[in-house]
């Protein structure tokens, strides 16, 4: 009997437990919490104002110690001064605390990297365009790889991302993209079921590694000259596009992308 | 303790929540709808071939005259934007062996087409190439051979095949266009069966205007062609064959027969007969000459037209007290009206793909060209003018050519009559070349299958 009461009273509290960790409105969030920055945001800038690699950054800092003699009037604030306002203001134990969480919860490197952008812009106009179109190259390779590293962090982070899929914002990107590069076929009929689907492997700068129409045997059987018509523009206007509108961020999330091409909307006027 | 753990596995589950990592799917349901842009390279021939068509065909080169009859009929499509040669990096011999794809995508050309005339044992070569500029591959490679003469015909030929690899569906290029030509005053007007390329070329005149002439309709062979035409003072049915030029009346009926049209196989003619100030639909088998009739109501009915199954017909009649237009079986029976918007509605033509109909309606004294559904559905009025009617498809269901006239000052002068094409979207109305004043026109089935 007590055996039983024990049981249930034990499953009772693992429940509580349980439901304590996983139902969020249970957890009492710490106030001094950094509000969420919601994504849109942060792509739409990504994508408007590209940050420089370390490496060109090292480089551009070289260019700029040379520079600053004749500059010194326009010199960009000191480094010290610029963290100030992202860096949390508490006291120095405290700080440390909080840099512990963030470690497990936020990218260190993408608040350097937020540093790093706003020091560029300000430097922008000071360099040679010359010395900055040659570390272009670099700075894509570069870009690359942080890109990765910080998208594990902004996923998992980040509750206002879906999961599996692109936000709102980088969805339209891609979509308005596309729309330009894709000449509909005009003689397609409209009242048949014409939808192409295509799944794209990419690159971290948008170029397609390979494509693949999904439904490709429907392309050589007879009777199906119209959906091949559509598949084959299809994939032009993939191959027009190219290297397509993806986000900055978040490549392992993209790599694999599938587009599905529906004329109908459009013929039926 | 198989519930132990159970539970184990569930409290497993809630703590540590899988995330699902489906590929990303983008829906592109919206396009550009501008035309697409291909080049369409001048034909390469050697210097020796070029000297001796020049000679039998008096043309200098035959390789840019085909390369131009094949870029106006991709133009009057309304699908394509061939570009303009002065742009073309590559010169046409080397284009034609292997195409430097970066040359011709840096002019935004989507599609190229290349090709190669020979002059060989008095036979005309002609072969050409499709590309893929973006994809960098070719697409479809074909080559003719012909009589010099035919010259016109193959670059239509070359024209109906790019225009049905790149869009799914047949092209109309290497049709002809029956019509009535027109000449003189408005009062007094000289009326000629002619007959020419869809692009206005090679026109022939079929009869000599003594008589008036009326509703030519080319039989599917297109060996023949049906019309109306004065027999003793009376409207009749013609039958005419257009390589031998003989003519007859179609059977001996008492009263005035009009409207004729061609069955979907050829072996009957459709038409209207009237007497004593009624008219219905009969059939005519020209194997042996059995008339049948199909409709038998004391309204008027006409303008009858086959689905290109043959099971149905299509047809106008004021058995509702206006002219509206119903459809049958092909025995005349399960009659069904199927328009019903305001103003009157005639010539129904059903369309070679079976799914829709085209009409002449008129509405508050204008005239509009339109299509509906066979079931009478969604309907849409292409276009509207002053004066215009018969409408005929083009072979592919995706052309309608028609007839519109314009209005006469006070002095009676600036009448003329003028064939005009518009395609199922309404945005792409072109003037059609005669060499005269035309009306009624018919549109052929593709000479070259």
């Amino acid at each position: 009997m007590y055996k039983n009461i024990i049981i249930s009273s034990g499953l009772h509290m693992m429940l509580i437990f349980v439901a304590t960790l996983s139902l969020p409105f249970l957890i009492k969030k710490p106030i001094d919490l950094p509000p969420i920055i919601s994504v849109e945001l942060i792509q739409i800038t990504d994508q408007t104002s590209i940050p420089f690699a370390p490496k060109a950054k090292k480089i551009i800092e070289k260019v700029k110690k040379k520079q600053e003699k004749l500059v010194s009037e326009q010199a960009p604030p000191k480094k010290v001064k610029k963290e100030k306002p992202d860096a949390i203001p508490l006291p120095k134990e405290k700080k440390e605390i909080v840099k512990k969480i963030e470690e497990k919860k936020q990218n260190p490197e993408k608040i350097e990297d937020e540093v790093k952008q706003v020091s560029e812009f300000e430097k922008d106009e000071m360099f040679d365009p010359n010395s900055i179109a040659a570390l272009i190259d670099k700075s894509k390779e570069e870009q690359a790889e942080t890109t990765k590293k910080l998208d594990k962090v902004t996923q998992s982070q980040d509750p206002s991302m879906k999961l599996s899929g692109l936000t709102l914002s980088e969805e339209d990107a891609l979509k308005a993209q596309i729309f330009g590069c894709w000449s509909i076929p005009l003689g397609l009929p409209y009242d048949k079921n014409l939808l192409v689907r295509i799944k794209l492997k990419l690159k971290p700068d948008g170029s397609v590694i390979k494509t693949e129409i999904l439904d490709h045997a429907r392309m050589n059987k007879p009777g199906q000259a119209f959906y091949k018509v559509l598949a084959e523009s299809a994939l032009r206007a993939i191959q027009l596009c190219q290297p397509l509108r993806v986000p900055t961020t978040g490549y392992e999330r993209w790599k694999d992308l599938q587009l599905n091409f529906d004329a109908r909307e459009m013929l039926e006027g | 303790m198989k519930i132990k753990i159970k539970i184990f596995f569930i409290a497993l589950l809630i703590l540590f929540p899988f995330k699902s990592l489906a590929l990303i799917e983008v829906d592109i349901t919206r396009g550009n709808l501008s035309p697409l842009p291909l080049a369409v390279s001048p034909l390469s021939s050697d210097k020796d071939d070029q000297q001796a068509l020049q000679k039998e065909l008096d043309i200098k080169d035959l390789g840019l005259e085909i390369s131009k009859i094949v870029e106006n009929n991709l133009k009057k499509s309304g699908l394509f934007n061939p570009l303009n040669k002065d742009a073309f990096l590559q010169k046409p011999d080397i284009a034609h062996l292997k195409p430097r794809f970066e040359d011709w995508s840096l002019i935004k050309a989507q599609a190229l087409i290349t090709g190669k005339v020979n002059f060989e044992d008095d036979k005309l070569r002609v072969e050409f190439r499709l590309w893929d500029v973006l994809a960098g591959k070719e697409m479809l490679a074909l080559a003719f051979t012909t009589v010099p003469k035919n010259w016109r015909r193959v670059g239509h030929i070359i024209s109906d095949k790019v225009y049905e690899r790149l869009t799914g569906e047949k092209g109309y290029f290497d049709t002809r266009i029956i019509y009535v030509s027109e000449k003189g005053p408005k009062t007094q007007r000289i009326k000629k069966l002619a007959i020419m390329d869809q692009d206005g070329f090679n026109t022939k005149y079929l009869t000599l205007g003594n008589e008036l002439v009326l509703t030519p309709r080319f039989n599917p062979t297109n060996q023949m062609v049906t019309y109306l035409s004065y027999f003793k003072n009376l409207p009749r049915v013609y039958l005419l064959d257009i390589e031998t030029g003989m003519q007859e009346v179609v059977g001996d009926f008492p009263g005035m027969t009009f409207a004729p049209r061609f069955s979907p196989n050829g072996k009957k003619i459709i038409m209207s007969f009237a007497m004593d100030g009624n008219s219905d639909i009969y059939t005519m088998d020209l194997e042996n000459r059995i008339v049948e009739r199909i409709t038998n109501h004391p309204s008027i009915d006409t303008s009858p037209s086959y689905s290109p199954d043959g099971k149905y017909i299509a047809f106008n009649s004021d058995r509702s007290g206006y002219q509206q237009i119903y459809v049958m079986k092909s025995d005349g029976s399960k009659v069904k009206r199927i328009s019903f918007g305001k103003g009157l509605y005639g010539t129904p033509v059903w369309s070679p793909r079976g799914d829709l109909i085209a009409f002449t309606k008129l509405h508050k004294g204008k005239f509009y060209i339109g299509v509906m559904r066979t079931d009478g559905k969604g309907e849409r009025l292409l276009t509207e003018n002053y004066y215009q009617e018969a409408p005929s498809w083009s072979p592919n269901g995706r052309v309608l050519i028609f007839y519109r006239e314009t209005k006469t000052d006070s002095k009676g002068e600036g009448f003329s009559a003028k064939l005009w094409s518009i395609d199922l979207t309404g945005y792409n109305e072109r003037l059609v070349d005669t060499e005269t004043d035309a009306s009624d026109p018919s549109w052929s089935s593709l000479l070259s299958n």
